[in-house]
């Protein structure tokens, strides 16, 4: 009822009639090196060699810093296992089920528990666990961003309630931004019902713009770069 | 001007602490926004503003039409969308879930939509328990007091009124150290995230060809609402369609910046639908309630509804001298600052306020730093236009028509102007600078005594500019 009754509204306000067409919308804006927005995913690999990927890792570590985020460049998937164990340091750990975590071993390391499918039993988990272990499905190097989309290999929770997060990337996931995530993900509703773009530890300034990490969200965060 | 805004004004102007606390937050936030725009930082800040301008003008021209591709892409992944014309309309629907859903807690991120509709009160008036989880929203609900500013709600209280406040409602010792207050407040609201049955959020864009809503916010309460409750709700304006998730691109850039200086803020979601089958964890329900509450009231005016472009940055406020002495609390609705000044009478009509649209300066600095460039002086001037239009047909301001009359009349009058001039002279002191005010029988007049209450004429000069002027 308030539907037709507001759609009307809309209309008659705008002059409008039910289905009339429209005219064409400013042409999206992404500015991306001219290959990658010609070629988009078929040739991402392609694109990746063809990049300086020192630069934009060593941007990436660098915008993490600035957010008071810690970062780290790991040579091989053991060296990421050994940095995320001395970071755990005998804390309790949820992980995710990305394949990448497993890959490093990460999973294995003392006091992780990973493997589940069950929303209440994570939940649970999350709720008291020390430290949440993730991958990412794209980091953004000139904001120091992870991009996680839900899915089977990533819940929601994991990132989010422990206090501490620590994400574990592999090299090839690194994104200049945001104009090459759209370009590389112009439709993620397609892929995921949930994205989310983290970009260093929860804040708040809220009383007196006084800055205090942790509020809600994970007060400290790590990113590890693979590779 | 009414006599609770001029009283609220005046209290705000008298009390030294709020003034410095105002100044101070804006100043702050002036300064974050001028370093994240420079060119160094955003070389292409005016191409994006402008093609913000041109995606939300062609968006809110054609919003029937994205409002339907928004919906059937919403449905498509398994989301809801609920229209509703008013504040009552959204209560019912989310206490006709609740009902049906055996829900009793709610737990809410921050939302300006909300605040415009009185939520909270109107659920709690139904036994429903709404909590805030916004740090400084959570504030504003225990103290019983509505957002001082679009981002940063609670920037006028201090630490201490956060701390006699928390030992007030909640039963802790007083701590006036921001960090545990901070603490204080996670783990009281943890405890209402994990438990409640509902999440209500706002929606920062409305993302027509996903079906989505985009979230942005830095403490995670937002994620949290979202993410641990079965049933979400998004509340959203009609207006914050945009069409594609490409143009985030363009929108995310900008709004994080010229909110709080930020290239992004700690977290955007991005949300499409309930949780999908594979998923681990997520609400079960998805909701989007797509509210008018006056809005197609304001788009029938095609020279103001440009209004509707307004992404909540609050860049406006900060930048505002006017909102930087006379407060957020001073303004007649949720909303304020310019763009509060120009939407405000707007949704509500104009004689709600009739002065709101003439506590501006026309500086002309809001529409300088709207990322999404609107011209909001010349919609206050459109809007002072409609205010005396509708006091003539009222036959409201003979007066001050008569007054003006006068004075024209005197400005045409060469001779006859000196002569006032002279004769105002005459009487002026040469060193009172209050001298109009100490008369009583001028202050008599009531419409004199408004006008003289914050300014006078300067004191008399020993010569006047004409005698100058001859004498050369």
């Amino acid at each position: 009822m308030s539907r037709e009754a507001t759609l009307n509204k809309v209309r008659t306000a705008l002059g409008r009639s039910a289905g009339q067409g429209i005219a064409a919308p400013p042409p999206v804006r992404l500015r991306v090196e001219a290959h990658l927005e010609a070629h988009l995913e078929a040739h991402l690999e392609a694109h990746l060699e063809a990049i300086d990927m020192e630069a934009r890792i060593a941007s990436m570590l660098r915008a993490v810093e600035a957010l008071a985020g810690k970062s780290r460049r790991a040579a091989t998937g053991e060296d990421a296992r050994s940095y995320v164990g001395a970071v755990l340091d005998g804390r309790s750990a949820v992980a995710s089920n990305a394949p990448f975590l497993r890959e490093c071993g990460v999973v294995d390391l003392a006091g992780v528990q990973s493997g589940f499918t069950d929303a209440a039993a994570l939940r649970a988990l999350c709720a008291t666990a020390e430290v949440g272990i993730t991958s990412a499905d794209y980091a953004l190097a000139d904001t120091g961003t992870l991009v996680m989309l839900a899915s089977p290999a990533e819940a929601r929770l994991i990132s989010l309630l422990p206090p501490v997060h620590i994400a574990v990337v592999p090299k090839e996931r690194v994104l200049s931004g945001l104009d090459e995530l759209f370009t590389i993900l112009p439709h993620p509703a397609a892929q995921t019902s949930s994205m989310v773009l983290i970009t260093g530890p929860s804040r708040t300034a809220d009383i007196e713009q006084i800055l205090v990490r942790g509020v809600h969200g994970p007060g400290e965060i790590h990113v590890v770069v693979v590779g | 001007m009414s006599v609770a805004f001029d009283e609220k004004v005046h209290k705000t102007l008298a009390d030294a602490n709020l003034q410095l606390a105002i100044y101070r937050a804006t100043g702050r936030l002036i300064d974050h926004r001028k370093h994240a725009v420079a060119a160094t930082a955003l070389p292409d800040y005016q191409e994006l503003r402008t093609q913000a301008n041109a995606l939300k003008r062609h968006t809110i021209e054609h919003l029937d039409h994205y409002l339907e591709q928004f919906e059937a892409n919403l449905t498509a992944h398994g989301g809801k969308a609920i229209y509703c014309q008013d504040a009552t309309e959204v209560a019912d629907f989310v206490l006709g879930l609740a009902k049906e859903r055996g829900a009793h807690l709610i737990v809410k991120s921050k939302s300006m939509t909300t605040e415009e509709i009185d939520l909270n009160e109107r659920l709690e008036h139904h036994n429903l328990e709404s909590v805030e989880t916004d740090l400084g929203e959570y504030i504003l609900q225990l103290a019983h007091q509505r957002p001082y500013h679009i981002v940063a709600p609670a920037l006028h209280l201090t630490r201490y009124d956060v701390g006699d406040l928390f030992a007030r409602t909640l039963g802790v010792a007083n701590e006036t150290v921001v960090e545990r207050q901070a603490l204080i407040a996670r783990a009281v609201l943890r405890q209402k995230f994990l438990a409640a049955d509902i999440g209500i959020s706002g929606a920062n864009f409305l993302v027509a060809d996903s079906g989505a809503v985009l979230l942005v916010e830095n403490e995670g309460n937002a994620r949290l609402t979202t993410s641990a409750p079965k049933i979400h709700i998004a509340v959203a304006g009609i207006e914050k369609l945009i069409p594609r998730a490409q143009d985030l691109a363009v929108f995310l850039k900008l709004l994080g910046r010229s909110a709080t200086g930020q290239a992004l803020t700690v977290y955007t979601s991005f949300l499409s639908g309930p949780r999908r089958a594979g998923e681990i964890d997520g609400p079960e329900e998805f909701y989007v309630v797509l509210l008018d509450n006056g809005r197609t009231k304001l788009l029938a005016d095609p020279g103001k509804r440009e209004s509707l472009y307004c992404i909540r940055c609050g860049a406006c406020l900060n930048h505002c001298p006017v909102y930087r002495k006379i407060g957020g609390h001073s303004f007649p609705w949720v909303y304020s600052g310019p763009i509060g000044a120009i939407i405000t009478p707007q949704f509500m009509g104009i004689e709600h306020e009739p002065s709101l649209p003439f506590a501006s300066s026309l500086c002309g600095a809001c529409a300088e730093v709207c990322p999404v460039k609107i011209d909001i002086p010349k919609v206050l001037l459109e809007l002072r236009a409609e205010v005396k239009q509708a006091e003539e047909r009222k036959g409201a301001n003979r007066l001050e028509r008569l007054a003006f009359k006068i004075w024209a009349w005197v400005m045409c009058h060469p001779r006859i102007y000196e002569m006032a001039a002279m004769a105002a002279a005459s009487v002026a002191p040469a060193e009172n600078g209050k001298w109009l005010r100490s008369a009583p029988a001028v202050m008599n007049l009531p419409p004199v005594r408004a006008w003289l209450s914050q300014r006078d004429l300067p004191p008399a000069p020993a010569k006047s500019f004409r005698e100058l002027w001859r004498k050369r």
